[in-house]
C-alpha cells in the first residue's frame, strides 16, 4: 500500500479546525433556536453554517469535502430549505386563512414560544448557509470553463450546477 | 376567495425549486412539461378571480398598515393576464428552442423565479415588498441574459447588472425617504397620509419622486438610462429576449410608475411634464438609433425603447384617454414585440445569423416564420387593422386633446420613423433575393411555429375586437387608477376579505 | 445631521470608484460601498441619539419604550436588503471571473465588443 499524500493544511490547523467547527455549528444552532427572543435569526445562523463548511474545505482539502458534502448535496439542500418555508406558509393558509400565519402561536412549550417562526428560521438558515457554501465552491473550487462558439463545457470538476 | 392570491407567487417558486430536485433520468422531458403546466394553472386561477372585484389578502394575519397586503384590482388582473399569457407562449416556444443547450434545468427554474417575481410585483400593496419582488425578478433576469456563456453575452449581462443594481439602490433610497416622511410603507397608508396632510409639495416627497423616476425609469429603459437595453436584449436567448422586452420592462418599470404616481403620490404638473419630455426623447432617439442597425435583434431592442416612450407619454398626459391609450399600447407591445423576438430567434436557429444584410428572401424557405414576422412588423408600425394602429391613434388623440403640440408631433414623427425602419427590415430580410444561407435553411420546429401563429392571430384579433377589449379590460383598470379614494377604502377598510 | 452628510459622502466615494476606475474589481468594490451606504441610510432614518435597543423588557412602560427606543422597522428592512446585496455581489464577482476568462483582461475599456 503506497503512502497517501496529505492534502489540505498542516495537522495543527486540522486539529484546531475540527474543534472550532463544532462550536460554530453550536452557535448557529443557538441563533436558530432562540432567534425570536435574542438578536439573531435565520440569516446569521446560515452564515455561521456556511463559514463552518468553508473552514473545513480550506483546512482539509477538496477531496475530503467532496465525499461528504459535495456541490450537488448543497444545491439540493438549498431547495429543501425553500420547500420547507413554502410548506409552512401553505399550512398557515390551510389552517387559518392567510399565508404564513402563525398557527402555533400561543404555545407554551420550550422552543415553540413564537410558533412557526422557528421552523422558518431553520429553513432560512439551511437555504442561506448552503447557498453561501455553493458560492464559495463555484468561485474557488469548481473548474474553468472552455468555450467554442457558444457551447461551453466545464473542465476538471464534475460539471454540476454552479448555482448563481 | 382572497386565499388564491398568494398562489400566484407560491406555485412558480415551488415549480422552480422542484425542477432542480429532479433526478437524472427525467431530465429531458420533465422541466418543460412541468413549467407549461405551472403557468397554465396560473392562468386558470386568474380566470377564477377575474370578476370578483377588489380582493385584499393580508399575509400572516396582520391587518393592513402593519402587515404586508396583497391587493388584486383591475389593473393587477390586467397585468397578470399579460405576464402569464406571454410566459405561457414563450414556454411553448422554448419547448424546442432550448434543446441545443446542455443543461436546461437551470433555465426553467430561473424563468419560473422571474415569473414569480413579476407576479409578486403586480400583486403587492406594500412598497418594500415591491422592492423585494423587483429584486427577485431582476436577479433572475441578470443570470438569464448571460445564459449562453459567451464573451458578448457576459459583457451585456455585466453592464445590465451594474445598471440594474444602481436602479435598485435609488429605489431603496426613495422608499426610505417616503417612510421617513409618512411613517409607513403600505401604499394605501402612504396615500391616505399624503392626502389628509396635503403635503404634496413637500421637498422630501419631491426628492423621492425624482429617485423613483430614476430607478424605475432605468428598469423600463427610458432614454437617459437606456444604455443597457440594446446590449442585453439581443444577447439573451430568444425566449428570454421576448420575456424581457415583452413583460419585464413593463411590469418592473412602467407598472410601479403608474401605481405610485396615480395612487400613492398624486400626479403633479412637474411629474407630468417630466414624463412627456422623457417619453418624447425616448421615442425619437430609439427610432433614430434603431434605423442604423444591421443586427435584427438590436433593431428590435432599440424600438422597444421608443415604444416605451409612447407608453410613458400616454401616462404623463394625465387624462383618462391618455391612460387608456397607454395601457392598451402596453398590451399590444407585449404581444407584437414578443412575436418579433421569437421570430428572430427562429430565424437565428435556422439560418445561424442575425445580420440583415446576409438574410433575404426568407419567405420561400421559412413561410410561416416570415409571415408572422411581417404581421409583427406591420403591428409595430401602426398599420390598420392590426393592433398597433388603434393604441397609437388613441395616444395621439389624447395628446391633441390637451393641446400639447410638441408631444403630438413627436408621436407622429416616431410613427413614420418606425414604419420606415420596419419596411427596411422587411425588404432586407424577408422579401428580395434568397441568399446562400437562406437557401439551405428549413422551417422551424412545430412548437415554435405554434407559438408564433398564436401571437400573430392575437395581434389581428386584438386589432379587430379593440372596442370590446378596451371596454372590458382596460377601462376598469384606468378607473381604479383615477379613483384613489376607492383604492384606500378597499385596502384599509376591507379587513379580512371574502 | 452630520451623520446624513457622512453617509452621503460614503455614497459619493462608492460612485466615484464605480465611474472612474477601469478595473472591474474596483468597480465591484464601488458598488459594494454604495450598497453599504444605502443600508446605513435606511437605518439612520430610524435612529435616535442615545436611544435603546427596541426590545421591551418586562418592567418597562409602554410610553417610555416609545420615547427611548430606536425604530425597529428599518432594521427589519435592512436585514433583507443586506442579503439581497450579498447575492448580487456574488453574481457580479462570478461574471467578472468569467469575463476575464473570455477577454483576457480586467480593463473595462477593452471589454466593449458591443457598440453602435
Amino acid at each position: 500500500m503506497e503512502k497517501k499524500v496529505e492534502s489540505g493544511m498542516s495537522s495543527i490547523v486540522k486539529t484546531i479546525t475540527s474543534v472550532m467547527v463544532g462550536f460554530m455549528m453550536l452557535f448557529a444552532g443557538y441563533f436558530i433556536l432562540f432567534g425570536d427572543e435574542v438578536p439573531g435569526g435565520g440569516f446569521p445562523a446560515g452564515v455561521m453554517m456556511a463559514l463552518a463548511y468553508i473552514l473545513i474545505t480550506l483546512a482539509y482539502g477538496r477531496e475530503f469535502v467532496e465525499k461528504r458534502v459535495s456541490g450537488i448535496t448543497a444545491s439540493k439542500l438549498t431547495d429543501v430549505g425553500v420547500l420547507i418555508f413554502l410548506f409552512v406558509g401553505f399550512f398557515g393558509l390551510y389552517f387559518s386563512g392567510t399565508f404564513l400565519n402563525n398557527f402555533l402561536q400561543n404555545n407554551e412549550s420550550l422552543f415553540f414560544t413564537s410558533g412557526t417562526i422557528i421552523i422558518n428560521d431553520v429553513a432560512v438558515a439551511l437555504t442561506v448557509g448552503m447557498s453561501l457554501y455553493l458560492i464559495f465552491l463555484a468561485l474557488a473550487i469548481f473548474g474553468r470553463v472552455v468555450c467554442e462558439g457558444s457551447l461551453c463545457k466545464d473542465l476538471g470538476r464534475d460539471s454540476e450546477e454552479e448555482k448563481e | 376567495m382572497d386565499r388564491i392570491l398568494p398562489f400566484f407567487v407560491i406555485i412558480p417558486v415551488f415549480s422552480a425549486v422542484s425542477t432542480l430536485l429532479v433526478s437524472r433520468w427525467e431530465r429531458r422531458k420533465f422541466p418543460r412539461i412541468w413549467s407549461i403546466l405551472t403557468v397554465s394553472s396560473l392562468l386558470v386561477l386568474l380566470y377564477f378571480i377575474w370578476d370578483k372585484g377588489v380582493l385584499v389578502h393580508e399575509m400572516g394575519g396582520w391587518k393592513a398598515p402593519f402587515g404586508v397586503v396583497l391587493v388584486k384590482d383591475s389593473l393587477t388582473r390586467f397585468m397578470l393576464l399579460i405576464i402569464n399569457g406571454v410566459a405561457l407562449i414563450t414556454l411553448l416556444y422554448s419547448y424546442s428552442y432550448i434543446l441545443k443547450r446542455e443543461d436546461y434545468l437551470r433555465f426553467f427554474s430561473l424563468f419560473l423565479l422571474m415569473l414569480a417575481g413579476m407576479n409578486g410585483v403586480v400583486l403587492t400593496g406594500d412598497l418594500f415588498n415591491l422592492f423585494i419582488f423587483l429584486e427577485i425578478a431582476s436577479i433572475a433576469s441578470y443570470v438569464l441574459v448571460g445564459y449562453d456563456i459567451g464573451a458578448e453575452e457576459l459583457e451585456a449581462a455585466f453592464k445590465y447588472l451594474i445598471m440594474g443594481v444602481l436602479a435598485s439602490m435609488c429605489i431603496l433610497i426613495g422608499i426610505a425617504i417616503v417612510y421617513s416622511v409618512t411613517g409607513s410603507v403600505n401604499m394605501a397608508d402612504v396615500a391616505r397620509f399624503i392626502e389628509t396632510n396635503d403635503i404634496v409639495d413637500n421637498k422630501a416627497i419631491l426628492m423621492a419622486t425624482g429617485l423613483f423616476i430614476l430607478g424605475f425609469g432605468l428598469k423600463a429603459g427610458f432614454v437617459p438610462f437606456h444604455a443597457w437595453l440594446p446590449d442585453a436584449h439581443p444577447s439573451a436567448p430568444a425566449p428570454i429576449s421576448a420575456m424581457l422586452s415583452g413583460v419585464l420592462i413593463k411590469s418592473l418599470g412602467i407598472y410601479p410608475l403608474i401605481r405610485i404616481f396615480y395612487n400613492v403620490i398624486p400626479m403633479s404638473p412637474v411629474v407630468s411634464n417630466i414624463f412627456i419630455f422623457l417619453g418624447s426623447i425616448s421615442m425619437i432617439v430609439g427610432a433614430l438609433m434603431g434605423s442604423g442597425q444591421i443586427d435584427i435583434k438590436r433593431l428590435f431592442a432599440f424600438h422597444s425603447v421608443s415604444q416605451m416612450g409612447y407608453i410613458i407619454v400616454g401616462v404623463g398626459l394625465g387624462t383618462p384617454l391618455g391612460l387608456i391609450g397607454a395601457l392598451f399600447h402596453l398590451l399590444n407591445h407585449s404581444v407584437f414585440k414578443s412575436l418579433l423576438f421569437l421570430s428572430s430567434g427562429a430565424i437565428q436557429s435556422s439560418t445561424g445569423t442575425r445580420n440583415m444584410k446576409k438574410l433575404g428572401g426568407l419567405r420561400e424557405s421559412m413561410p410561416v416564420t416570415s409571415g408572422s414576422a411581417v404581421v409583427g412588423a406591420l403591428s409595430i408600425s401602426g398599420v390598420p387593422p392590426f393592433n398597433g394602429f388603434w393604441s397609437k391613434l388613441i395616444i395621439i388623440l389624447a395628446a391633441f386633446q390637451v393641446k400639447n403640440i410638441w408631444a403630438a408631433s413627436a408621436l407622429i414623427l416616431t410613427a413614420f420613423l418606425t414604419l420606415m425602419c420596419f419596411v427596411k427590415f422587411q425588404k432586407h430580410a424577408i422579401f428580395g433575393e434568397a441568399s446562400e444561407i437562406v437557401k439551405r435553411s428549413k422551417e422551424a420546429p412545430l412548437p415554435m411555429l405554434m407559438s408564433l401563429v398564436i401571437l400573430g392571430i392575437l395581434c389581428l384579433a386584438i386589432g379587430l375586437f379593440n372596442q370590446t377589449i378596451i371596454a372590458n379590460i382596460i377601462t376598469p383598470a384606468q378607473e381604479i387608477l383615477f379613483d384613489k379614494g376607492a383604492y384606500i377604502m378597499s385596502v384599509l377598510g376591507n379587513v379580512g376579505g371574502g | 445631521m452630520t451623520l446624513y452628510f457622512l453617509d452621503f459622502l460614503l455614497f459619493m466615494i462608492g460612485l466615484y470608484a464605480l465611474v472612474t476606475k477601469r478595473h472591474i474589481v474596483k468597480k465591484i468594490l464601488g458598488v459594494a460601498i454604495m450598497e453599504y451606504s444605502v443600508n446605513l441610510f435606511l437605518i439612520l432614518i430610524g435612529f435616535k441619539m442615545s436611544g435603546t435597543a427596541p426590545i421591551m423588557v418586562a418592567d418597562m412602560d409602554f410610553a417610555t419604550f416609545i420615547r427611548t427606543a430606536v425604530d425597529p422597522l428599518p432594521q427589519a428592512l435592512v436585514l433583507t436588503s443586506i442579503v439581497i446585496g450579498l447575492g448580487t455581489l456574488a453574481l457580479m464577482v462570478a461574471i467578472a471571473i468569467r469575463l476575464y476568462e473570455r477577454y483576457g483582461t480586467f480593463d473595462m475599456h477593452e471589454i466593449n465588443r458591443l457598440r453602435g
